[in-house]
Protein backbone atom coordinates (compact mmCIF):
# COMPACT_ATOMS: atom_id res chain seq x y z
CA UNK A 1 0.00 0.00 0.00
CA UNK A 2 1.67 3.32 -1.08
CA UNK A 3 0.83 6.56 0.72
CA UNK A 4 -1.07 7.79 -2.17
CA UNK A 5 -3.77 4.63 -1.74
CA UNK A 6 -3.79 5.79 1.57
CA UNK A 7 -4.31 9.55 0.90
CA UNK A 8 -7.25 8.44 -1.61
CA UNK A 9 -8.95 5.81 0.78
CA UNK A 10 -7.70 2.26 -1.05
CA UNK A 11 -6.81 0.66 2.04
CA UNK A 12 -6.25 -3.08 1.15
CA UNK A 13 -8.67 -4.08 3.93
CA UNK A 14 -11.58 -2.55 2.51
CA UNK A 15 -15.25 -3.89 2.20
CA UNK A 16 -14.66 -4.80 -1.36
CA UNK A 17 -11.16 -6.53 -1.30
CA UNK A 18 -12.69 -8.31 1.80
CA UNK A 19 -15.48 -9.64 0.20
CA UNK A 20 -13.53 -10.14 -3.16
CA UNK A 21 -11.12 -12.69 -1.24
CA UNK A 22 -13.86 -14.48 0.91
CA UNK A 23 -15.56 -14.81 -2.07
CA UNK A 24 -12.67 -16.32 -3.74
CA UNK A 25 -12.21 -18.65 -1.15
CA UNK A 26 -15.62 -20.05 -0.62
CA UNK A 27 -16.05 -20.42 -4.32
CA UNK A 28 -12.80 -22.60 -4.36
CA UNK A 29 -14.21 -24.56 -1.97
CA UNK A 30 -17.66 -24.98 -3.37
CA UNK A 31 -16.36 -25.90 -6.63
CA UNK A 32 -13.75 -28.72 -5.79
CA UNK A 33 -16.02 -30.06 -3.36
CA UNK A 34 -17.63 -33.58 -3.95
CA UNK A 35 -20.85 -34.55 -3.24
CA UNK A 36 -21.21 -37.16 -0.28
CA UNK A 37 -22.95 -39.82 -2.29
CA UNK A 38 -20.01 -39.76 -5.09
CA UNK A 39 -17.51 -40.22 -2.62
CA UNK A 40 -18.92 -42.83 -1.29
CA UNK A 41 -19.22 -44.68 -4.75
CA UNK A 42 -15.72 -43.82 -5.57
CA UNK A 43 -14.32 -45.43 -2.02
CA UNK A 44 -16.33 -48.49 -2.77
CA UNK A 45 -15.29 -48.06 -6.17
CA UNK A 46 -11.42 -47.97 -5.19
CA UNK A 47 -12.04 -50.66 -2.82
CA UNK A 48 -13.51 -52.89 -5.05
CA UNK A 49 -10.22 -52.68 -7.36
CA UNK A 50 -8.27 -53.11 -4.19
CA UNK A 51 -9.15 -55.84 -2.96
CA UNK A 52 -8.96 -57.92 -6.01
CA UNK A 53 -4.82 -57.65 -5.45
CA UNK A 54 -4.68 -56.95 -1.86
CA UNK A 55 -5.68 -57.31 1.71
CA UNK A 56 -7.04 -54.22 2.90
CA UNK A 57 -7.90 -53.03 6.51
CA UNK A 58 -11.54 -52.06 5.32
CA UNK A 59 -12.34 -49.58 8.19
CA UNK A 60 -8.77 -47.63 8.05
CA UNK A 61 -9.18 -47.37 4.13
CA UNK A 62 -10.03 -43.47 4.21
CA UNK A 63 -10.42 -41.32 1.03
CA UNK A 64 -10.36 -37.60 1.06
CA UNK A 65 -10.36 -34.19 -0.58
CA UNK A 66 -7.58 -31.82 0.31
CA UNK A 67 -6.88 -28.34 -0.43
CA UNK A 68 -3.72 -26.40 -0.91
CA UNK A 69 -3.56 -23.07 -2.11
CA UNK A 70 -5.25 -23.38 -5.75
CA UNK A 71 -4.49 -26.95 -6.33
CA UNK A 72 -6.94 -29.78 -5.45
CA UNK A 73 -5.98 -33.18 -4.74
CA UNK A 74 -7.84 -36.69 -3.73
CA UNK A 75 -5.75 -38.34 -1.16
CA UNK A 76 -6.38 -42.28 -0.03
CA UNK A 77 -4.86 -44.17 3.02
CA UNK A 78 -4.53 -47.78 2.28
CA UNK A 79 -3.56 -49.76 5.27
CA UNK A 80 -2.61 -53.11 3.28
CA UNK A 81 -2.61 -56.14 5.87
CA UNK A 82 -1.01 -58.28 3.08
CA UNK A 83 0.12 -59.02 -0.27
CA UNK A 84 -2.31 -61.82 -1.69
CA UNK A 85 0.06 -64.54 -3.03
CA UNK A 86 -1.48 -64.41 -6.88
CA UNK A 87 -1.06 -60.86 -6.83
CA UNK A 88 3.05 -61.66 -6.71
CA UNK B 1 -17.87 -41.89 -69.11
CA UNK B 2 -19.07 -40.75 -65.70
CA UNK B 3 -22.91 -40.52 -65.07
CA UNK B 4 -23.98 -36.97 -63.59
CA UNK B 5 -25.23 -37.70 -59.90
CA UNK B 6 -26.74 -35.62 -58.08
CA UNK B 7 -25.25 -34.11 -55.38
CA UNK B 8 -26.73 -34.46 -51.93
CA UNK B 9 -27.73 -30.63 -52.29
CA UNK B 10 -27.76 -28.31 -49.08
CA UNK B 11 -30.72 -26.63 -50.08
CA UNK B 12 -32.78 -29.69 -49.86
CA UNK B 13 -31.01 -30.71 -46.50
CA UNK B 14 -32.53 -27.29 -45.32
CA UNK B 15 -35.93 -27.44 -46.59
CA UNK B 16 -36.08 -30.16 -44.46
CA UNK B 17 -35.70 -27.91 -40.75
CA UNK B 18 -37.56 -24.42 -40.38
CA UNK B 19 -34.43 -21.94 -42.84
CA UNK B 20 -33.70 -20.33 -39.45
CA UNK B 21 -34.58 -21.16 -36.12
CA UNK B 22 -35.07 -18.60 -33.12
CA UNK B 23 -33.20 -18.38 -30.23
CA UNK B 24 -34.09 -19.92 -26.71
CA UNK B 25 -32.53 -18.05 -24.15
CA UNK B 26 -33.54 -19.16 -19.82
CA UNK B 27 -33.09 -16.25 -17.62
CA UNK B 28 -31.87 -17.50 -14.26
CA UNK B 29 -29.48 -16.91 -11.22
CA UNK B 30 -29.62 -19.42 -8.17
CA UNK B 31 -30.50 -16.55 -5.35
CA UNK B 32 -33.81 -15.20 -5.61
CA UNK B 33 -34.61 -11.97 -5.93
CA UNK B 34 -31.48 -10.82 -8.12
CA UNK B 35 -33.35 -9.20 -11.29
CA UNK B 36 -34.39 -12.41 -13.40
CA UNK B 37 -37.98 -11.13 -14.18
CA UNK B 38 -37.12 -7.30 -14.56
CA UNK B 39 -34.57 -8.58 -16.73
CA UNK B 40 -36.96 -10.84 -19.02
CA UNK B 41 -39.29 -7.84 -19.26
CA UNK B 42 -36.49 -5.44 -20.23
CA UNK B 43 -34.74 -7.04 -22.62
CA UNK B 44 -37.97 -8.92 -24.29
CA UNK B 45 -39.15 -5.60 -25.05
CA UNK B 46 -35.90 -4.19 -26.02
CA UNK B 47 -35.71 -6.79 -28.26
CA UNK B 48 -38.89 -6.09 -29.85
CA UNK B 49 -38.62 -2.46 -30.15
CA UNK B 50 -35.23 -3.61 -32.54
CA UNK B 51 -38.17 -5.44 -34.51
CA UNK B 52 -37.16 -9.53 -33.45
CA UNK B 53 -40.13 -11.45 -32.82
CA UNK B 54 -40.17 -12.13 -29.25
CA UNK B 55 -42.10 -14.44 -26.97
CA UNK B 56 -41.49 -14.26 -23.10
CA UNK B 57 -42.37 -17.25 -21.03
CA UNK B 58 -43.18 -17.31 -17.24
CA UNK B 59 -41.31 -20.61 -15.81
CA UNK B 60 -41.98 -19.16 -12.46
CA UNK B 61 -44.63 -21.32 -11.69
CA UNK B 62 -46.72 -20.50 -8.46
CA UNK B 63 -44.74 -17.43 -8.22
CA UNK B 64 -46.28 -15.69 -11.37
CA UNK B 65 -44.26 -11.77 -11.80
CA UNK B 66 -43.71 -11.60 -15.21
CA UNK B 67 -47.07 -10.09 -16.09
CA UNK B 68 -46.93 -7.42 -13.72
CA UNK B 69 -43.42 -5.81 -14.83
CA UNK B 70 -45.13 -6.03 -18.08
CA UNK B 71 -48.30 -4.53 -17.18
CA UNK B 72 -49.98 -7.50 -18.59
CA UNK B 73 -51.48 -9.10 -15.41
CA UNK B 74 -54.84 -8.21 -16.80
CA UNK B 75 -55.28 -9.57 -19.96
CA UNK B 76 -54.00 -13.51 -18.73
CA UNK B 77 -56.90 -15.97 -19.73
CA UNK B 78 -54.79 -19.35 -20.18
CA UNK B 79 -51.63 -20.06 -18.62
CA UNK B 80 -48.86 -22.26 -19.47
CA UNK B 81 -49.98 -25.25 -17.86
CA UNK B 82 -53.31 -25.00 -19.57
CA UNK B 83 -51.45 -25.28 -22.86
CA UNK B 84 -49.33 -27.42 -21.76
CA UNK B 85 -52.73 -30.04 -20.35
CA UNK B 86 -54.11 -29.35 -23.81
CA UNK B 87 -57.24 -27.11 -22.35
CA UNK B 88 -55.82 -23.67 -24.56
CA UNK B 89 -54.46 -23.62 -28.08
CA UNK B 90 -51.02 -21.84 -27.70
CA UNK B 91 -52.15 -19.16 -29.87
CA UNK B 92 -54.80 -18.06 -27.90
CA UNK B 93 -52.56 -18.56 -24.66
CA UNK B 94 -50.04 -16.34 -26.21
CA UNK B 95 -50.71 -12.80 -24.65
CA UNK B 96 -50.10 -9.81 -27.80
CA UNK B 97 -48.33 -6.87 -26.01
CA UNK B 98 -50.78 -3.76 -27.72
CA UNK B 99 -47.53 -1.25 -27.54
CA UNK B 100 -45.34 -3.66 -29.36
CA UNK B 101 -47.01 -6.15 -31.83
CA UNK B 102 -43.77 -8.10 -31.90
CA UNK B 103 -43.77 -9.18 -28.46
CA UNK B 104 -45.96 -12.28 -26.84
CA UNK B 105 -46.08 -13.23 -23.42
CA UNK B 106 -47.46 -16.53 -21.70
CA UNK B 107 -48.17 -16.20 -17.85
CA UNK B 108 -47.16 -19.19 -15.21
CA UNK B 109 -49.76 -20.82 -13.52
CA UNK B 110 -50.79 -19.03 -10.16
CA UNK B 111 -52.18 -21.85 -8.50
CA UNK B 112 -50.37 -25.20 -8.99
CA UNK B 113 -46.82 -25.77 -8.45
CA UNK B 114 -43.39 -26.49 -10.27
CA UNK B 115 -43.93 -29.89 -10.93
CA UNK B 116 -46.84 -29.04 -13.13
CA UNK B 117 -44.71 -28.65 -16.34
CA UNK B 118 -42.24 -31.53 -17.00
CA UNK B 119 -38.69 -30.97 -19.00
CA UNK B 120 -39.71 -32.93 -21.91
CA UNK B 121 -43.09 -30.70 -21.83
CA UNK B 122 -41.39 -27.96 -21.77
CA UNK B 123 -39.17 -28.49 -24.87
CA UNK B 124 -42.30 -29.27 -27.11
CA UNK B 125 -43.62 -25.88 -25.65
CA UNK B 126 -40.66 -24.13 -26.94
CA UNK B 127 -40.57 -26.00 -29.97
CA UNK B 128 -44.39 -25.49 -30.53
CA UNK B 129 -43.20 -21.55 -30.56
CA UNK B 130 -40.47 -21.57 -32.43
CA UNK B 131 -42.60 -22.70 -35.22
CA UNK B 132 -45.23 -19.60 -34.85
CA UNK B 133 -42.28 -17.77 -36.41
CA UNK B 134 -40.73 -16.23 -33.12
CA UNK B 135 -37.09 -15.26 -33.28
CA UNK B 136 -36.54 -15.03 -29.59
CA UNK B 137 -38.27 -16.83 -26.55
CA UNK B 138 -37.26 -15.64 -23.50
CA UNK B 139 -37.31 -18.01 -20.27
CA UNK B 140 -38.11 -16.42 -17.03
CA UNK B 141 -36.66 -18.92 -14.31
CA UNK B 142 -37.88 -19.42 -11.38
CA UNK B 143 -35.27 -18.89 -8.26
CA UNK B 144 -33.54 -22.16 -6.64
CA UNK B 145 -31.28 -25.28 -8.20
CA UNK B 146 -34.28 -27.56 -8.23
CA UNK B 147 -37.01 -29.19 -10.30
CA UNK B 148 -38.31 -25.68 -11.25
CA UNK B 149 -34.92 -24.78 -12.33
CA UNK B 150 -34.76 -28.38 -14.29
CA UNK B 151 -37.86 -27.65 -16.00
CA UNK B 152 -37.77 -23.70 -16.74
CA UNK B 153 -33.82 -25.08 -18.42
CA UNK B 154 -34.74 -27.94 -20.35
CA UNK B 155 -36.09 -25.97 -23.51
CA UNK B 156 -33.87 -23.34 -23.61
CA UNK B 157 -30.18 -23.61 -25.86
CA UNK B 158 -28.62 -20.41 -24.33
CA UNK B 159 -28.52 -19.02 -20.72
CA UNK B 160 -27.86 -15.55 -18.99
CA UNK B 161 -26.91 -15.57 -15.50
CA UNK B 162 -28.59 -12.46 -13.66
CA UNK B 163 -26.21 -11.75 -10.64
CA UNK B 164 -26.05 -8.52 -7.98
CA UNK B 165 -22.64 -7.71 -7.37
CA UNK B 166 -22.77 -9.06 -3.42
CA UNK B 167 -21.57 -12.26 -2.45
CA UNK B 168 -24.23 -14.61 -1.71
CA UNK B 169 -25.26 -13.94 -5.42
CA UNK B 170 -22.50 -14.00 -6.77
CA UNK B 171 -21.90 -17.61 -5.09
CA UNK B 172 -24.77 -18.58 -6.27
CA UNK B 173 -23.90 -17.74 -9.52
CA UNK B 174 -21.02 -19.75 -9.81
CA UNK B 175 -23.04 -23.10 -8.77
CA UNK B 176 -25.98 -22.02 -11.33
CA UNK B 177 -22.95 -22.04 -14.01
CA UNK B 178 -21.92 -24.95 -13.20
CA UNK B 179 -25.21 -26.63 -13.23
CA UNK B 180 -26.16 -25.40 -16.27
CA UNK B 181 -23.13 -27.02 -18.22
CA UNK B 182 -24.23 -30.07 -16.77
CA UNK B 183 -27.33 -29.38 -18.32
CA UNK B 184 -25.34 -28.73 -21.52
CA UNK B 185 -26.11 -25.20 -21.96
CA UNK B 186 -22.76 -23.99 -21.99
CA UNK B 187 -21.38 -20.17 -22.73
CA UNK B 188 -23.16 -18.91 -20.36
CA UNK B 189 -23.69 -15.03 -20.43
CA UNK B 190 -23.41 -12.63 -17.60
CA UNK B 191 -25.31 -9.69 -16.45
CA UNK B 192 -24.40 -8.16 -13.41
CA UNK B 193 -27.64 -6.03 -11.89
CA UNK B 194 -28.07 -3.54 -9.05
CA UNK B 195 -24.69 -1.85 -9.74
CA UNK B 196 -23.83 0.86 -7.35
CA UNK B 197 -20.90 2.92 -8.76
CA UNK B 198 -20.47 5.23 -5.56
CA UNK B 199 -19.66 2.31 -3.32
CA UNK B 200 -17.54 0.44 -6.35
CA UNK B 201 -15.64 3.76 -6.03
CA UNK B 202 -15.08 4.24 -2.62
CA UNK B 203 -14.19 0.65 -2.27
CA UNK B 204 -17.31 -0.39 -0.15
CA UNK B 205 -18.83 -2.82 -2.80
CA UNK B 206 -17.50 -5.42 -5.60
CA UNK B 207 -17.30 -3.74 -9.09
CA UNK B 208 -18.35 -5.51 -12.42
CA UNK B 209 -14.32 -6.32 -12.91
CA UNK B 210 -13.95 -8.05 -8.81
CA UNK B 211 -17.34 -10.43 -9.93
CA UNK B 212 -15.74 -11.21 -13.39
CA UNK B 213 -12.85 -11.52 -11.81
CA UNK B 214 -13.95 -14.61 -9.04
CA UNK B 215 -16.43 -16.23 -11.65
CA UNK B 216 -13.38 -16.80 -14.10
CA UNK B 217 -13.33 -17.35 -18.40
CA UNK B 218 -16.40 -19.86 -18.11
CA UNK B 219 -18.74 -16.88 -17.93
CA UNK B 220 -19.00 -13.72 -20.49
CA UNK B 221 -20.21 -10.33 -19.54
CA UNK B 222 -23.20 -9.61 -21.52
CA UNK B 223 -24.04 -6.48 -19.66
CA UNK B 224 -23.96 -4.04 -16.62
CA UNK B 225 -27.31 -2.57 -15.35
CA UNK B 226 -27.19 0.08 -12.50
CA UNK B 227 -29.04 0.45 -9.32
CA UNK B 228 -32.32 2.85 -10.97
CA UNK B 229 -35.16 3.51 -8.89
CA UNK B 230 -36.43 4.35 -12.33
CA UNK B 231 -36.78 0.51 -12.28
CA UNK B 232 -38.84 0.39 -9.13
CA UNK B 233 -41.50 2.90 -11.14
CA UNK B 234 -41.28 1.61 -13.95
CA UNK B 235 -42.54 -2.19 -12.24
CA UNK B 236 -45.15 -0.14 -10.80
CA UNK B 237 -46.54 1.09 -13.63
CA UNK B 238 -45.85 -1.80 -15.85
CA UNK B 239 -43.85 -0.18 -18.22
CA UNK B 240 -40.90 -1.64 -18.50
CA UNK B 241 -38.29 0.39 -18.24
CA UNK B 242 -36.17 -0.03 -21.57
CA UNK B 243 -38.86 2.17 -23.08
CA UNK B 244 -37.85 4.84 -21.20
CA UNK B 245 -35.02 6.83 -23.21
CA UNK B 246 -33.92 9.06 -19.31
CA UNK B 247 -33.97 5.19 -17.71
CA UNK B 248 -29.82 4.01 -16.82
CA UNK B 249 -31.30 0.84 -16.87
CA UNK B 250 -33.47 1.19 -19.11
CA UNK B 251 -30.66 1.93 -21.72
CA UNK B 252 -28.19 -0.54 -20.56
CA UNK B 253 -30.80 -3.39 -21.11
CA UNK B 254 -31.38 -2.25 -24.29
CA UNK B 255 -27.05 -2.69 -24.59
CA UNK B 256 -27.84 -5.97 -23.79
CA UNK B 257 -30.41 -6.55 -26.42
CA UNK B 258 -28.38 -5.36 -29.17
CA UNK B 259 -25.12 -7.05 -28.11
CA UNK B 260 -27.35 -10.57 -28.13
CA UNK B 261 -28.43 -9.85 -31.88
CA UNK B 262 -24.56 -9.57 -31.90
CA UNK B 263 -24.11 -6.04 -32.36
CA UNK B 264 -20.46 -4.79 -30.66
CA UNK B 265 -21.87 -2.20 -28.17
CA UNK B 266 -19.43 -0.47 -25.53
CA UNK B 267 -19.79 -1.19 -22.10
CA UNK B 268 -21.55 1.86 -19.76
CA UNK B 269 -18.60 2.25 -17.44
CA UNK B 270 -18.10 4.51 -14.18
CA UNK B 271 -19.83 7.70 -14.64
CA UNK B 272 -22.10 7.06 -17.22
CA UNK B 273 -23.90 4.56 -14.86
CA UNK B 274 -24.67 7.31 -11.96
CA UNK B 275 -26.94 9.22 -11.75
CA UNK B 276 -25.91 12.97 -12.64
CA UNK B 277 -26.73 15.06 -9.60
CA UNK B 278 -28.93 17.70 -11.46
CA UNK B 279 -26.66 20.89 -11.83
CA UNK B 280 -27.64 24.39 -11.62
CA UNK B 281 -27.77 24.65 -15.73
CA UNK B 282 -29.98 21.13 -15.76
CA UNK B 283 -32.28 22.51 -13.47
CA UNK B 284 -32.73 26.18 -15.65
CA UNK B 285 -33.33 23.23 -18.19
CA UNK B 286 -36.20 21.11 -16.93
CA UNK B 287 -37.41 24.36 -15.97
CA UNK B 288 -38.16 25.14 -19.48
CA UNK B 289 -39.01 21.21 -20.16
CA UNK B 290 -35.74 20.94 -22.00
CA UNK B 291 -33.04 17.86 -21.42
CA UNK B 292 -29.00 19.01 -21.00
CA UNK B 293 -27.11 16.06 -21.86
N1 LIG C 1 -31.43 -2.41 -11.51
C1 LIG C 1 -32.33 -2.33 -10.52
N2 LIG C 1 -32.45 -1.19 -9.79
C2 LIG C 1 -33.36 -1.11 -8.80
N3 LIG C 1 -34.21 -2.09 -8.45
C3 LIG C 1 -34.13 -3.24 -9.12
C4 LIG C 1 -33.19 -3.44 -10.19
N4 LIG C 1 -33.37 -4.69 -10.66
C5 LIG C 1 -34.34 -5.26 -9.94
N5 LIG C 1 -34.82 -4.41 -9.00
C6 LIG C 1 -35.88 -4.67 -8.03
O1 LIG C 1 -35.56 -5.86 -7.31
C7 LIG C 1 -36.72 -6.60 -7.00
C8 LIG C 1 -36.56 -8.03 -7.48
O2 LIG C 1 -36.51 -8.05 -8.89
P1 LIG C 1 -37.10 -9.26 -9.74
O3 LIG C 1 -38.48 -9.58 -9.32
O4 LIG C 1 -36.86 -8.94 -11.16
O5 LIG C 1 -36.12 -10.41 -9.26
P2 LIG C 1 -36.23 -11.97 -9.54
O6 LIG C 1 -34.83 -12.47 -9.66
O7 LIG C 1 -37.13 -12.23 -10.68
O8 LIG C 1 -36.90 -12.48 -8.18
P3 LIG C 1 -37.47 -13.96 -7.88
O9 LIG C 1 -36.27 -14.81 -7.61
O10 LIG C 1 -38.33 -13.78 -6.69
O11 LIG C 1 -38.22 -14.40 -9.10
C9 LIG C 1 -37.88 -5.90 -7.67
O12 LIG C 1 -38.57 -5.15 -6.70
C10 LIG C 1 -37.22 -4.98 -8.68
O13 LIG C 1 -37.96 -3.82 -8.90
MG1 LIG D 1 -38.86 -13.54 -10.78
Amino acid sequence: MTIFDRWFGKKEDSAKNVARDRLRMVLQQDRSSIPAPIMEKIRADILAVLCKHLDIDEREFDIAVEREGEAVALTANIPIRRIRPEAA
Amino acid sequence: MAIEVPAPSADKDNSIAPDKTGRVIVITSGKGGVGKTTTTANIGMALAVLGEKVALLDADIGLRNLDLALGLENRIVYDIVDVVEGRAKLRSALIKDKRNANLAFLPAAQTRDKSAVSPDQMKSLVADILAEGYTFVLIDCPAGIEQGFKNATAGASEAIVVTNPEMSSVRDADRIVGLLEAQDLHNAKLIVNRLRPKMVRSDEALGVADVQEVLGQGVELIGVVPEDERIITSTNRGEPASLDETSLAGKAYRNIARRLRGEDVPFLTGTDLEEKEPGFLDKLFQLFGVKNN
